[in-house]
Parts: C-alpha cells; sequence; structure tokens
C-alpha cells in the first residue's frame, strides 16, 4: 500500500522550488564566499538550482520510462565537473561533479516525492521533517567521530611540514603531495628505536596477560566460585583505576624494588593493565559454554589436561585471541604509565609521539597515525571476525 | 557422577551412601569443596600477578601520601631535642638544640642530604629550603678558631688518621658505633630489607642483576677505645659517624684518614667540660701530651657557643617559626600532605586554611569535575541519537554504522589527540575553513586550543564511543511494540519517547554516564596536549608533582583522593550495572 501510495506521491510545485532554493542557496553560499561574496552566491545559488531541479524534472516528467531521468542524472555531473574544471582545475572538476550529483539525485529526490517512501504512510509533513532532521544530526555526529581521523589521512601526505592543507593540495596537484613524512619514519633512528621497543614490550606484555587471565576466566567461570564478586572487582580494577594513579604507584613502587626503568617493569605493568580486557572477553565466551561438551570428553577416558586441549580450548580460542588482540592494542597504545615506569631506553611509539605533539611538533607525527590507523583497522576487522566465528562455533546466530 | 551414585543410594535405606560408602551428604561436599578448591587455583596466579604488580603500587602510593620519615632520619637527634620545647612559646630553642642541629645537619650536609631535607620542608614553609642549602654550606666555619686552636699544637700529628685512630680507636665501643651507622642507613634512605626483598634480590642475583650491597651488612673494620670513650663522650661519637661514613661512603680505611670539623668542634667541647682538665692528666694513652697541649689551648678560649655560630651563619636561625616547622614535621607520619591537597595547612592553633595566593587544588578538583560533567553531558548529548539510530536500523545497516562508532575506539589516543591538535590549533584546518568561508575575519582566528574547549571537544570525541557502546546495547532490549502501543494509544511522537521509550534507557545512561565520567576525572594525556593551562585536570598537576616537582608525598596525596572518588563510582556502576556486564566493542 504505502510503495504504491508513495509512487503516485506528487508534492506540489511550490514546494519543490522551495525546498530545491533551499538547498541551492547552501551550495551558493560556500562557492559565493570563496569567491568573495555570499549573498550573490546565496541568490545566484538559489534561483540556478531551483530552476535547473525544477526543469529537468518537468523534462522528463512526461515520459514514463526511467530512461530519460538516468540520461538527466548522468548529465548534471558531466556538465557541472567541465564548468568546475573551466572554473577551478582538477579540483573544481571533482567538486562539479559531486555538486552535479548531489542536485541531480536531490531533485528527483523531491520532485517524485521519494522522501516519503519507506515511511508510514500516515506521518504528517512534519513528522517526515523530522525524521530526516534526525537523520543529518546522527550522521553529522557519526562524521565527527571519524573526522578527525580522516583529515589525519591526507595531512600525513603533505609535502611540507605544515599541518594544515596547503593550496597545492587542494588543487589536487601532485607537488602538493609526498611520501617523506613516512621516509622520515622509516628512516629516522629515533621512530625506529620506539617502533622496535613498542613491538618487543607489547607482545611480552600480551603473551603474561593472556596467559594469567585466560587461566583465571576459567576458574572464574565455575559454576562454585568463593568470593567471586571481590576477585573478579580485584581483576577489573586496573581498567577502572585512573591511569595517572597507576602510574604513580608503579613509578614509586617499582623505583622502590629496583624495577623502574627496566623492560621487565614496563612490561609487567603492561601486563596488568591488559589483563581485565583478557578477563572481560574471555568469560564472555565462557557465558555460552557448554560444560557437557567437557563432561563428555571426559567421559570417553580424556584426562583433564587433553579435555582442554582439544575440547575447551578450540571453543574458547577466538574470545582468547580478541582478548589478547585487546591486551596488545592496550599496549601499544598506553602511554602514561610507560612515561612514569620506563626510561628513556624504553621509550615507546606513543611516548615519542607524545614527546612530539608537546615539544617539537613534527609532522611525522601524522604519517606514524595514519600507519597506526591502518594496523587498528587490521586488528578491528580480525576481531569482528573472529567474534563471529566464536558465535557460529556456539551455535549462535551472528549480528 | 554425584547424581547417579545419589540414585544407587536411594534404593537402600539408612542414610545414602556413596560409591565409596561415605555418606552421600559428607562426598558432595567434599566434591563442591574440591571444585571450590580447583577454581580457586586457576584464579590464584592471576590474583597475585595483580596483587603485586598492581595493588602493591597502589597500596604503596597511599601509604606515601602519610609517611615522613625525612626530617626524623636527617635530624634525629634535634628531633630528640626539641621534644621538650614548646612551640608556642616565642623563644628559640636551648642551645642543646643548635648544638644537636649542627652535628645532625653536618653529618646531612656531608652525604648531601640536607638539600633534601630543605625541600620537604619548603613544602610546609616556602622559603626554609635556601636556609638550609646555605647553612650546610657554611657550617665548616662554625668552632673554627677552636679547630685553629687544637691543630697548632702538634699540626704533624693532628693531620695524622693514624694519629688520631691511635686516640680514638680500638675494639670496643660496638653499640655506640653501629647506632651511628643506623643513622647513616637512615639518613641514605635505605630500608631494613625484608624477606619479599632478599627472595627479590636472590631473583636478580640468578639474572645477573644482583642488587648493591646492603649498607647494613658492610663491614667497618674499625671499633673505638673504652678510656677515649669515658673521657671524650662526644668526640667518640662523632668519630664514629666520621668512621662510619668514611667507610660507607668513601670506602676508605678510617685508620688513615684525618677526621671532619665536627669531631674538632666535639673535641674543643669535651675539653672544655669542667671536669676535663683532671680526666685529661690522668690518662697515659697514647697521644696524652698532644691532648694535654689542646686542652691547654681550648682553656684559653670561650667555650662554643652553637647559637651565635647559627646566627652568624643566617638570621633566621633564631626565628622560632624554622624551628616550629621542623618539630611539626618530625613524627614519621603526618596529614600535612593531604592537608596540602586540600589546601589546609597545619598552623600554630591546628588547621587552617593556607594563604589565598596558594589555593590550587580545590579549585583544580573543581574544574576537573566540572569539565568531567561537561564532557560526560555532551557525551550523553551527542550519544543518544547515535544509539537510536543504531539500535532502531536494520541489522546489516547498523553493523556497518557501527564501525563509524569502533574505529575511533580502536584508534590510538595519540593519533586522535593529534588529530584535534591539527584541527582545532590556529593554523589549523577548522579555522582554515572557517576564514576560506569567510566567517572569522585572517586577523582573528578563533583560539579553540590550549584551553578548556578544546579538552572538552577532544576528550568528548575520545570518550564518545564509551557512551554510545552501552546506550546501544540497553536500547537494543527495548521492544519497539512499546513505542507503537503508547502511539496508538494516542500519545504524540514527544509522550511516547518521554513517558515511555526515555525511562528504559535510563540504566543505559547511567552506565554510560559513570563510565564516561570515570575516564574522563582521571585523563591525563589529553588535557596535556590541548588543555594549555585553563584546560588541565588534577591528573596532570599529579604528574607534574612526580616528575617536575619531585614533591612525591603530595602526588601520592592528590592521587589517592582522586582513587578515593574513583572508586566511590565504581562501586555505584557496580551496584547499578554490575562489572561482568562490561562489554567491548558491542
Amino acid at each position: 500500500m504505502a510503495t504504491i501510495y508513495s509512487e503516485q506521491f506528487r508534492p506540489p510545485s511550490r514546494f519543490v522550488i522551495i525546498v530545491l532554493a533551499i538547498f541551492g542557496a547552501g551550495a551558493g553560499l560556500l562557492v559565493g564566499t570563496a569567491q568573495g561574496s555570499g549573498i550573490l552566491g546565496i541568490i545566484g545559488g538559489a534561483i540556478l538550482i531551483a530552476a535547473l531541479g525544477f526543469v529537468v524534472t518537468q523534462l522528463v516528467e512526461g515520459t514514463d520510462n526511467s530512461g530519460g531521468e538516468r540520461a538527466v542524472r548522468w548529465a548534471l555531473p558531466f556538465v557541472l565537473a567541465v564548468g568546475g574544471f573551466l572554473f577551478g582545475g582538477a579540483a573544481g572538476a571533482i567538486v562539479g561533479a559531486l555538486m552535479g550529483w548531489f542536485f541531480g539525485w536531490i531533485s528527483f529526490w523531491i520532485a517524485r516525492g521519494r522522501y516519503r517512501r519507506g515511511l508510514a504512510p500516515y506521518l504528517t509533513s512534519k513528522q517526515v521533517l523530522w525524521f530526516y532532521t534526525f537523520r543529518v544530526i546522527c550522521w553529522s555526529i557519526l562524521i565527527f567521530l571519524i573526522t578527525p581521523i580522516l583529515v589525519v589521512m591526507p595531512l600525513s601526505f603533505n609535502a611540507e611540514d605544515f599541518f594544515t592543507f596547503t593550496p597545492e593540495m587542494l588543487a589536487l596537484s601532485p607537488e602538493g603531495y609526498s611520501l617523506k613524512h613516512y621516509k622520515d619514519f622509516f628512516y629516522n633512528p629515533d621512530w625506529q628505536q620506539a617502533l622496535r621497543n613498542s613491538l618487543s614490550i607489547a607482545p611480552a606484555a600480551t603473551i603474561l596477560a593472556v596467559g594469567f587471565g585466560t587461566l583465571a576466566a576459567i576458574g572464574l567461570s565455575q559454576p562454585h566460585v568463593p568470593f567471586r564478586r571481590t576477585i573478579m572487582a580485584i581483576l577489573i580494577s586496573p581498567m577502572i583505576v585512573p591511569l595517572i594513579i597507576s602510574a604513580a604507584g608503579m613509578y614509586f613502587f617499582y623505583s622502590r624494588i629496583g624495577l623502574q626503568g627496566t623492560y621487565l617493569g614496563v612490561v609487567l605493568a603492561h601486563a596488568a593493565l591488559g589483563i581485565p580486557f583478557v578477563i572481560i572477553t574471555v568469560t564472555a565466551t565462557l557465558v555460552g559454554f557448554d560444560t557437557s561438551l567437557t563432561r563428555a570428553a571426559a567421559n570417553m577416558g580424556a584426562n583433564p589436561v587433553t579435555t582442554f586441549f582439544r575440547v575447551q580450548m578450540p571453543l574458547i580460542l577466538p574470545g582468547v585471541i580478541s582478548g589478547g588482540l585487546f591486551a596488545f592494542i592496550t599496549s601499544f597504545d598506553e602511554v602514561v604509565v610507560v612515561l612514569f615506569v620506563g626510561s628513556a631506553s624504553q621509550k615507546t611509539l606513543p611516548w615519542q609521539m607524545f614527546i612530539g605533539l608537546r615539544e617539537q611538533i613534527s609532522p611525522t607525527i601524522l604519517a606514524v597515525a595514519t600507519v597506526l590507523v591502518a594496523i587498528s583497522i587490521c586488528l578491528l576487522t580480525v576481531v569482528e571476525l573472529l567474534r563471529r566465528r566464536s558465535e557460529r562455533l556456539r551455535g549462535m546466530s551472528p549480528s | 557422577m554425584a547424581d547417579a551414585t545419589a540414585d544407587q543410594a536411594e534404593t537402600q535405606s539408612g542414610p545414602m551412601l556413596a560409591a565409596d560408602g561415605t555418606p552421600l551428604k559428607r562426598s558432595l561436599a567434599r566434591s563442591l569443596r574440591m571444585q571450590r578448591i580447583r577454581a580457586l587455583m586457576l584464579v590464584a596466579p592471576l590474583l597475585i600477578f595483580v596483587l603485586l604488580t598492581f595493588l602493591s603500587p597502589i597500596f604503596d602510593m597511599l601509604f606515601r601520601a602519610v609517611e615522613n620519615r625525612i626530617v626524623g632520619d636527617t635530624l634525629p637527634r634535634t628531633v630528640e631535642v626539641l621534644k621538650d620545647w614548646d612551640p608556642e612559646t616565642s623563644d628559640v630553642p636551648p642551645e642543646a638544640a643548635f648544638q644537636a642541629l649542627y652535628y645532625d645537619l653536618f653529618l646531612a650536609a656531608e652525604a648531601k642530604k640536607h638539600t633534601r631535607l630543605g625541600t620537604r620542608l619548603n613544602y610546609e614553609d616556602p622559603g626554609i629550603s635556601s636556609l638550609f642549602r646555605s647553612s650546610g654550606r657554611s657550617l665548616d666555619d662554625l668552632g673554627e678558631d677552636h679547630i685553629e686552636a687544637i691543630e697548632d699544637t702538634a699540626k704533624q700529628d693532628w693531620r695524622e688518621g693514624a694519629f688520631w685512630y691511635a686516640l680514638l680507636g680500638g675494639d670496643a665501643g660496638e653499640p655506640v658505633v653501629e647506632s651511628a651507622r643506623s643513622q647513616f642507613v637512615a639518613l641514605e634512605g635505605e630500608t631494613p630489607r625484608g624477606p619479599v626483598g632478599v627472595v627479590w634480590c636472590g631473583l636478580r642475583n640468578v639474572v645477573g642483576a644482583p642488587c648493591p650491597p646492603s649498607l647494613s651488612r658492610m663491614p667497618l673494620n674499625f671499633g673505638l677505645s673504652n678510656d677515649a670513650m669515658a673521657m671524650l663522650p662526644t668526640t667518640s661519637l662523632q668519630y664514629a659517624a666520621f668512621g662510619v661514613f668514611t667507610v660507607l661512603e668513601d670506602g676508605e680505611a678510617l685508620q688513615e684518614e684525618d677526621p671532619w670539623e665536627a669531631v674538632y668542634v666535639a673535641m674543643a667541647q669535651d675539653l672544655a667540660a669542667p671536669d676535663a682538665a683532671a680526666k685529661v692528666a690522668a690518662y697515659t694513652g697514647p697521644g696524652a701530651a698532644e691532648l694535654q697541649a689542646a686542652q691547654q689551648a681550648i682553656a684559653a678560649l670561650p667555650p662554643i657557643s652553637f647559637r651565635d655560630g647559627f646566627a652568624e651563619i643566617d638570621e633566621d636561625w633564631l626565628d622560632p617559626t624554622v624551628w616550629r616547622s621542623i618539630k611539626a614535621y618530625s613524627p614519621k607520619y603526618t596529614p600535612g600532605y593531604f592537608l596540602n591537597a586540600v589546601d589546609l595547612e597545619m598552623g600554630p592553633d591546628g588547621v587552617q586554611a593556607r594563604p589565598e595566593s596558594q589555593q590550587i587544588y580545590v579549585m583544580l578538583f573543581k574544574r576537573t569535575l566540572i569539565m568531567s560533567m561537561a564532557i560526560t553531558i555532551s557525551c550523553i548529548m551527542l550519544g543518544y541519537p547515535v544509539a537510536w539510530l543504531l539500535s532502531n536500523l536494520p541489522d546489516r545497516k547498523a553493523n556497518m554504522l557501527m564501525i563509524l562508532v569502533l574505529l575511533p575506539f580502536w584508534t590510538s589516543l595519540l593519533v586522535r589527540t593529534s588529530a584535534w591538535k591539527v584541527m582545532l590549533q590556529q593554523q589549523g584546518v577548522i579555522n582554515d575553513t572557517l576564514v576560506w568561508l569567510g566567517i572569522v575575519s585572517d586577523t582573528n582566528r578563533l583560539v579553540m586550543i590550549n584551553n578548556q574547549f578544546g579538552t572538552i571537544v577532544a576528550m568528548t570525541h575520545i570518550l564518545l564511543p564509551f557512551m554510545i557502546l552501552p546506550l546501544y546495547s540497553v536500547m537494543k532490549g527495548i521492544p519497539p511494540s512499546y513505542l507503537r502501543a503508547a502511539k496508538s494509544l494516542g500519545a504524540n511522537n514527544w509522550t511516547a519517547f518521554w513517558r515511555v521509550y526515555f525511562p528504559q534507557s535510563v540504566p543505559g545512561i547511567g552506565a554510560g554516564s559513570i563510565l564516561v565520567f570515570i575516564l574522563a576525572i582521571g585523563y591525563y594525556i589529553t588535557p596535556e596536549l590541548v588543555g594549555g593551562t585553563t584546560g588541565t585536570f588534577i591528573s596532570n598537576r599529579i604528574a607534574y608533582h612526580i616528575s617536575s616537582s619531585l614533591n612525591w608525598g603530595l602526588a601520592a596525596a592528590l592521587g589517592s583522593i582522586l582513587l578515593v572518588a574513583v572508586l566511590v563510582l565504581y562501586w555505584a556502576y557496580d551496584r547499578i550495572v554490575g562489572i561482568d556486564n562490561v562489554k567491548l566493542g558491542g
């Protein structure tokens, strides 16, 4: 019903023109201020887009197939891209094409009443407006979440030592881009030493955390554990206690016993910080674990060790691995504790970045940041795949 | 297995027995106990690990916040004498206190520990540290005339270490030497090694990084003579202190060293005592002749006045406030750091507020709380719509959008902080865009970094996933039919949301808020990098006291207060959500 209704639904022409004019004014403001006159841009944009949108949608209104619409929607970006290119080079062409695509889409979306498609037919205009406003708000927040990462990536290819987009970069000219910050990262002994330290501390801390943590998680998910709540609270506490307090305490205590400024000290500290993550992920996996499986194995003559490695371990392995990845990333990203517990010879990658940000601010940081983001994406993918696999193994449908 | 035996037992009469003949009840209890022990055995290694690497440091920090051994360790005799002095009076302490201070401070200055004491007292009484520094340098000049008088009687002998040892040294006096040693060990700040320390050093020996030798075990290879101790008690005491220092600090033998000035001063004091002349005249051992000559030389001089000596070094020593500080901070434990952490101090009439200009910590705590609240509120405002959208979309779409939430969650904290630094600075991306759009002019770009705004924006971004994830998991569990039912009963959109949906999502808001708030009040890195001076938190001050001002006690006290605040919130979180329900990554 709803689809039939909305297919037939056509908003009044006046409404189409006004909405398109508002969007056009917005785009006109952008172009106009960049060229010197905002007001002119608003008026020009509003008139131009409203007229254009109205004309193209009316033009193909009569033809009943969708071929006309498709032709118009291809033509618009192309025309605007050519116009943009004449106006502002490669960057202008891209902006033009994007604008052409957007206005082609929105003209038909408004004029054909498609914005009501998929919505309950009884909604009032106000409710529809709120629905889309809400979507726009949510999307802005989501964009707020990832913009910093999106800004860092292109800036890391900056050919200049600036932290902002140079005119060359905006014009998309090749001279504006270079790999020199990456080169600095891969050839500078300071950064390489920091990378080596990070790569030697994080795995050691991960192994400790996963080893102790998995055992304890298995113990904690037994049916009868005395003081379960207290033990859990103690084991989770490294995640809750502010890092600066952990760092201060460890600094005082480790310097008392001679561990301050040693590799072992940093590894122990990082292992302690990673343990809550292992406990949480592994106990979560064990919640759905069917204990009759271990009993069945024991029934068939397997001793507890064999049962553990051949039956229980493969089933909880995804949880163990993702716990390990959490522990790894905790250590790999950690800066506060290593700053206090470590000495200059344990300088890790985040520590080097911290110094770089605080003192001699160098764009190499952005290259390192991009590399780290790439690593995070890989780890995130692995964790997500593992989660799905674990749910499949335990007979849940992956969500 | 227990079930099977129970079935068998039911067919028999009397108490139910297990297969091995024991009553079933006991057998079950044993099996339950075994299960508990096994569970504990599995947990034990980690518990011990966390106890050693994480909890002991925390307790150590709490201990440091009240520990105050420096004054007692550096000036043990002075503290002893000051016990009888009433700090309420406006008079300086008696000559005996100045005398004790001279010997204590002399040893401390030789061991270069007097500045540490000055720094400690300076936290409570600003300006006192320079007094200790300059006095430590000038102590050698106190009693100069007497030292020269003794030396002039027989220069070659008095400058000879062997002569001194013949006069004062011997095989006896072990208690005196050992007490001198324990004073020196305390001064050096070495705590006696407990059983844990012994095991630890054993481990370090195996690893090939042995502990430094313990000062309290190293052989001293000297003693005192009984005659000298009876005739020259103060001198023997000071000679023992000099001997301990020579052997343990310099690694030299006492027999070859010419003693320092404090020993001469002590001798001048002993020789000026009323019955000294008779004792020296009766003495026939080594160096008797030289000692008599020295006694006559000293008798011709006025007795040493330590009070005048200190007054000559610095007039401030005649000011009772200095002595009051020493006395007030001489106990082993002090509430001073905690008082300081809340802008109070110990005055003559008990606890009082610090001077206006020194009050910063209450303001910093307040600022930390207010900014954390602002961050939490903006996280709720931004997180709620997104969580709603995610929980109301079809799963496939929601999972795609979830990546946008999880990606920043997984990205290094420093990457995100550096991104905000890049975006917010005056020559940064946001300002450039605004200038390009003509919204702000090029000359007055917005200041968005190194202030509270920068900290709030960056930390809201960093902590937002911690709000969205718990909210999402709660909203997922709210059936959409409730909203529809409310609407079909005539509620408008707002009423349906506010009266039906929102109350059900409150647990999610609670969980997310506590989590974000806990994380926010302890944050260090982001405020340090983008906070400037007005956007820093209490944690930045803690870090400053650890690494720059070296006022560890105050850092520990500030940390303890922060820790208590977090633990209260943690407890609340446990009551509301349960720590078992902490979820990572949705």
